[in-house]
């Protein structure tokens, strides 16, 4: 079992530090701009695409089939022999199944259908498979997480469980929990993925910030998965 | 990202107040921010949308660059016959935009 | 140590203001007036709701509701809100057509900073009615203490 420390006893959710505004927007979908990407995933879930003409539809049917899937990401890829995250599964299918180009990182459409797949998984509990084969993956990415770094010299530790529920200026560090990606941050304006938010915190500790298909990227979000058992896909969650 | 989301009840009671929500896709921005360079960011808004009910007036306004991205309106029409909901919105690039649902009057 | 730590950090655009510039109260009331033109603006009717203390400045959820039952006849035609602390006096103006229902307005708006946010009200009988908040923004996130 991986433990995080005091914090991770009961996980707590980035949703429970947000203020009243910002969980009144995740808590109503006619609120919370998430939904227009949702929105967005649905036209593009039907819409046939690549060399072969085909839709999302075409093989999964309808969107709701999707129910849980999000809830195991990231998952392990035996093709490949390594965890493979949602964004790329679905980019996977692109080039693999439909003869489509990838869709790059943070463009509308990834975002949207992304999006679209998780907000079916919302309020299921997280559930990463840790016992298999992405166990190494899991502690490299508890090890990434424990790990100083960038001349501010600080882990993700440090901040997210040291000093979990202190003020750093005006906000309030939460656990730093992954369970509401793609996720509509006020501070971007827009929604984004987890690899954009880990890069921010990266950059906050004047570390190089990731590319979102590193490795190291996807094992920190499989750790932080497997960290914040217990708590439910919130996507798309609001957070300041 | 083109369609809004829009948020009206299916049916409502002849005379009764109704909320109408609607959701724009658009990144407003406001002109005061600068890139990474240095160099200032065009201002690109909606400066103006109408919504018209059974082809009357229900609401109008003009935006400011205060307008959070994303814009979000909530505002309330009274309902006299079934009839559509037009909504029409104009950027700074003159893009305008237009969505509609029926509303049916009991 | 830079003050703006993560907020601005994985935004693509590092978007600082281009000018600390921010309307004063002299511009405010001097919209205010172009609206009114001289007509007394009295408190009541209109009900401006803000959150007291604002998280992120960049999205703040605003309501406008007509305060108390207005006298027979009368109607609300339009609803006006200024920020004193932002670039710009105006915020939105918004009008009511007469299939419009019970006036209220939702909205969300961006917030420079610290300020007063005022609302007014014009009725049908040419008269203006006002309600203001004053609030606290908070910035995301700064690393001055650790
Ligand atoms: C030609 C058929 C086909 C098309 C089209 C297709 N997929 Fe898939 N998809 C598959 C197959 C087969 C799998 C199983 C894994 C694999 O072989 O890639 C899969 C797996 C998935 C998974 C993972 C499911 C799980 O349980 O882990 C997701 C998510 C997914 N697809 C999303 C999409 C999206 C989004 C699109 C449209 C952009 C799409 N797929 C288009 C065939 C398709
Ligand atoms: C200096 C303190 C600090 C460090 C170090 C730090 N973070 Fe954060 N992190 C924050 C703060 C503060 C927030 C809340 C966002 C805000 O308001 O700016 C946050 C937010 C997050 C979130 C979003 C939580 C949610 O509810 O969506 C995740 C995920 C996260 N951090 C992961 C990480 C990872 C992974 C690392 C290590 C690479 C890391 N952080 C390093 C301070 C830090």
């Amino acid at each position: 079992m991986f433990q995080g420390g005091v914090a991770h006893a009961a996980p707590h959710s980035g949703y429970d530090d947000a203020g009243p505004q910002v969980r009144a927007m995740q808590d109503d979908d006619t609120q919370n701009p998430g939904f227009l990407w949702v929105q967005q995933g649905e036209t593009l879930w039907t819409e046939a695409a690549g060399s072969r003409a085909t839709s999302c539809a075409t093989c999964h049917g309808p969107v709701t089939a999707m129910r849980g899937v999000a809830a195991r990401y990231p998952a392990f890829n035996p093709a490949t022999a390594t965890p493979i995250t949602l964004a790329q599964r679905i980019n996977h299918c692109r080039t693999e199944h439909q003869g489509a180009t990838r869709l790059p990182p943070e463009s509308d459409a990834l975002l949207a259908l992304s999006t679209l797949v998780a907000v079916q998984s919302r309020g299921l509990p997280l559930a990463i498979d840790d016992t298999g084969p992405l166990r190494p993956f899991i502690a490299a990415g508890e090890t990434f997480f424990r790990t100083r770094q960038g001349q501010l010299n600080l882990a993700c530790a440090t901040c997210h469980e040291e000093r979990a529920g202190h003020h750093l200026g005006g906000a309030l560090i939460p656990e730093g929990h992954a369970n509401g990606y793609p996720q509509y941050r006020l501070e971007w304006q827009k929604l984004g993925s987890f690899p954009r938010r880990l890069r921010a915190c990266m950059l906050g500790v004047r570390a190089e910030p990731l590319p979102a298909d590193a490795p190291d990227a996807t094992n920190i979000e499989l750790y932080l998965a497997v960290r914040a058992r217990g708590l439910t896909v919130e996507t798309p969650a609001v957070r300041p | 990202m083109a369609r809004p989301l829009i948020n009206v009840p299916k049916t409502v009671r002849r005379g009764d107040s109704f909320e109408i929500r609607i959701l724009i896709a658009h990144p407003m921005e406001s002109g005061q921010r600068r890139d990474e360079y240095g160099k200032q960011i065009a201002r690109d808004i909606i400066h103006s949308f109408l919504c018209t009910y059974a082809g009357e007036e229900v609401f109008r306004a003009d935006f400011f660059p205060a307008i959070a991205a994303n814009p979000f309106l909530a505002f309330t029409a009274r309902a006299v016959e079934t009839g559509r909901l037009v909504f029409t919105w104009t950027d700074d690039h003159g893009a305008v935009a237009f969505d509609t649902v029926e509303i049916v009057v009991e | 140590m830079q003050r703006r730590f993560l907020l601005a950090a994985g935004a693509a655009l590092l978007a600082l203001p281009a000018a600390p510039a921010h309307a004063t109260r002299t511009d405010v009331a001097a919209a205010i007036s172009a609206l009114t033109k001289g007509a007394p603006l009295r408190p009541g009717r209109v009900k401006l709701d803000l959150p007291l203390l604002v998280e992120n400045g960049n999205t703040v959820a605003l309501s406008l509701a007509v305060a108390e039952p207005l006298p027979p006849g009368e109607r609300v035609l339009s609803l006006h809100v200024f920020a004193e602390g932002n670039p710009l006096p105006n915020v939105i103006n918004a009008f009511f057509g007469p299939r419009s229902g019970d006036p209220h307005l939702a909205t969300r708006i961006r917030l420079a900073t610290s300020q007063t946010v005022i609302a007014v009200a014009a009725c049908a009988d040419g008269s203006f009615w006002t309600d203001s908040v004053e609030l606290l923004v908070t910035l995301a996130a700064c690393v001055d203490e650790i």
